[in-house]
């Protein structure tokens, strides 16, 4: 079963074409128009639209050149199809249709958080299988979910996801309050390498056993990063200096703890 | 033979031989289904695709809702490149200008007019000639409530545009050695961005 597929991804800011064989990587083309996105804070779906009209034909023609195949040897097409910036999709999946269609190849529309665990399928020599069932913990700047993979075409459940910002949001939201540039991933990270993760215990969203009950696998990071905000604003309005590296390693720390509680209760359960 | 698409209201698609004659065509007003109906759009009209094979793509390059007339363009780029022949880029309303000046129906100056959502029009004036209309003003956006046509000009607000006049306007650029256009989307708003700073919580 070594099929030779390529892949369209354009749910958010990135144009993703990716080639395999079987559970080979042959190719992985990404044009990001987070540049782009910067000066706002954050994505905007039009300008990643756009940007991935412009990107998608000259990603193609790198993806199969890094490939070394032709579009006549592909075995099938697939893209994914959402969840995700709807005008930036509709790029991908019109343009994965139609080449679907003009070289008569099955045409497969994938789930965007099927897709990320797909990513683990990939094997270099050597290693082993994913074993399954699996507990699939997605974050990003879009994302924050569990999965319970049983089967990675058929059967896969979402356990729960964020009930408000994705994590990576949080840390943009809290990078700019902080006065630290976009995406605010690595700069909350680069400066919380200096900071004490103990300095102030945030709050832990949905971790109380009441919410529990109702959201044991959803996330919420929106009070956090209020939290965050009312912490910075006391310290400004007393004239005190706001020690960023100890409040960006105490965000980082709550988030990573509700993450990593919520996945390996996942995996016990 | 010429494969035109066009998602600048609904989805048109059609294949157009090189005397003009319509070999097949799909089209639907419904504005929301572009992503869904362009693949079947295409299956059905290249299935009429016989011995003789297209030799180029034309996309119609709105105006039109972004969104929308992104996913006809990005099918264009995606045939096209299948199949290794070139993409030719035509105004969405000079699809209509044809049609409208080959029917008998405009005559002088005329505009095309669509609907730009946000209480807007796009609108295209034309000097009705064949095998294409001039473009006096090229596609710009004028509020609804504002705009009245200037003197001696017949307006035409349309809700669709047909694909197989784009093939023939993209068969008269070509015989005429217009400029080639860039074929992505008249962008004729820019995007929507806030530029707003953290607002206080406390
Ligand atoms: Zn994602």
């Amino acid at each position: 079963m070594n099929h030779l597929v390529l892949g369209i991804e354009t749910s958010c800011d990135e144009t993703g074409i990716g080639i395999v064989r079987g559970t080979t990587l042959l190719a992985n083309v990404i044009s990001s128009s987070m540049e782009q996105h910067a000066r706002f804070g954050g994505v905007v779906p039009e300008v990643a639209a756009r940007a991935h009209l412009d990107a998608i034909e000259p990603a193609l023609r790198q993806a199969l050149a890094e490939a070394n195949v032709t579009l006549d040897e592909l075995d099938a097409i697939a893209v994914t199809s959402g969840p995700g910036l709807a005008g930036a999709l509709m790029v991908g999946v019109g343009a994965a249709k139609a080449l679907a269609v003009a070289l008569d190849k099955p045409f497969y529309a994938v789930n965007h958080l099927v897709g990320h665990v797909g990513a683990d399928v990939l094997r270099t020599e050597g290693e082993g299988q994913l074993e399954l069932p699996t507990i699939a913990l997605l974050v990003s700047g879009g994302h924050t979910s569990l999965l319970l993979v049983r089967d990675l075409t058929r059967d896969v459940e979402l356990l729960g996801e964020t009930i408000d910002d994705a994590a990576g949001e949080a840390f943009d939201k809290v990078a700019r309050l902080l006065g630290l540039p976009y995406p605010g991933g690595p700069h909350i990270d680069r400066v919380a390498a200096e900071g004490n993760q103990t300095a102030v215990r945030f709050p832990r969203g949905l971790t109380l056993p009441k919410d529990l009950e109702r959201h044991r696998y959803d996330f919420s990071f929106s009070g956090l990063k209020t939290a965050v905000a009312r912490y910075v604003e006391r310290l400004r309005d007393a004239g005190e200096p706001v020690p960023v590296p100890d409040i960006a390693a105490s965000f980082r720390e709550a988030v990573a703890d509700v993450l990593t509680a919520k996945a390996v209760a996942a995996c016990r359960d | 033979m010429l494969l035109a698409i066009d998602t600048s209201a609904g989805t048109a698609v059609a294949l157009v031989a090189d005397d003009g004659s319509v070999v097949a065509e799909r089209s639907t007003a419904d504005i929301r289904r572009h992503a869904e109906v362009i693949g079947p759009f295409l299956a059905d009209v290249l299935a009429a695709e016989g011995d003789v094979r297209v030799t180029g793509v034309v996309t119609g390059i709105g105006p039109g809702p972004y969104t929308g007339l992104r996913v006809g363009i990005a099918a264009a780029h995606a045939v096209a490149f299948a199949r290794g022949i070139p993409l030719h880029a035509v105004p969405s309303h000079d699809a209509v200008a044809i049609s409208l000046v080959e029917d008998g129906v405009a005559a002088g100056r005329f505009a095309v007019v669509t609907d730009a959502r946000r209480r807007e029009v796009a609108v295209t004036i034309y000097s009705a000639a064949l095998p294409l209309p001039r473009t006096v003003e090229p596609a710009h956006l004028v509020p609804r409530i504002e705009w009245v046509p200037g003197d001696g000009i017949t307006a035409y607000e349309v809700t669709e545009i047909p694909a197989a006049p784009l093939a023939h306007a993209a068969y008269a650029r070509i015989a005429a050695g217009m400029t080639a256009l860039a074929p992505r989307p008249l962008y004729l708003r820019a995007p929507d961005v806030t530029l707003s700073a953290p607002k206080r919580v406390s």
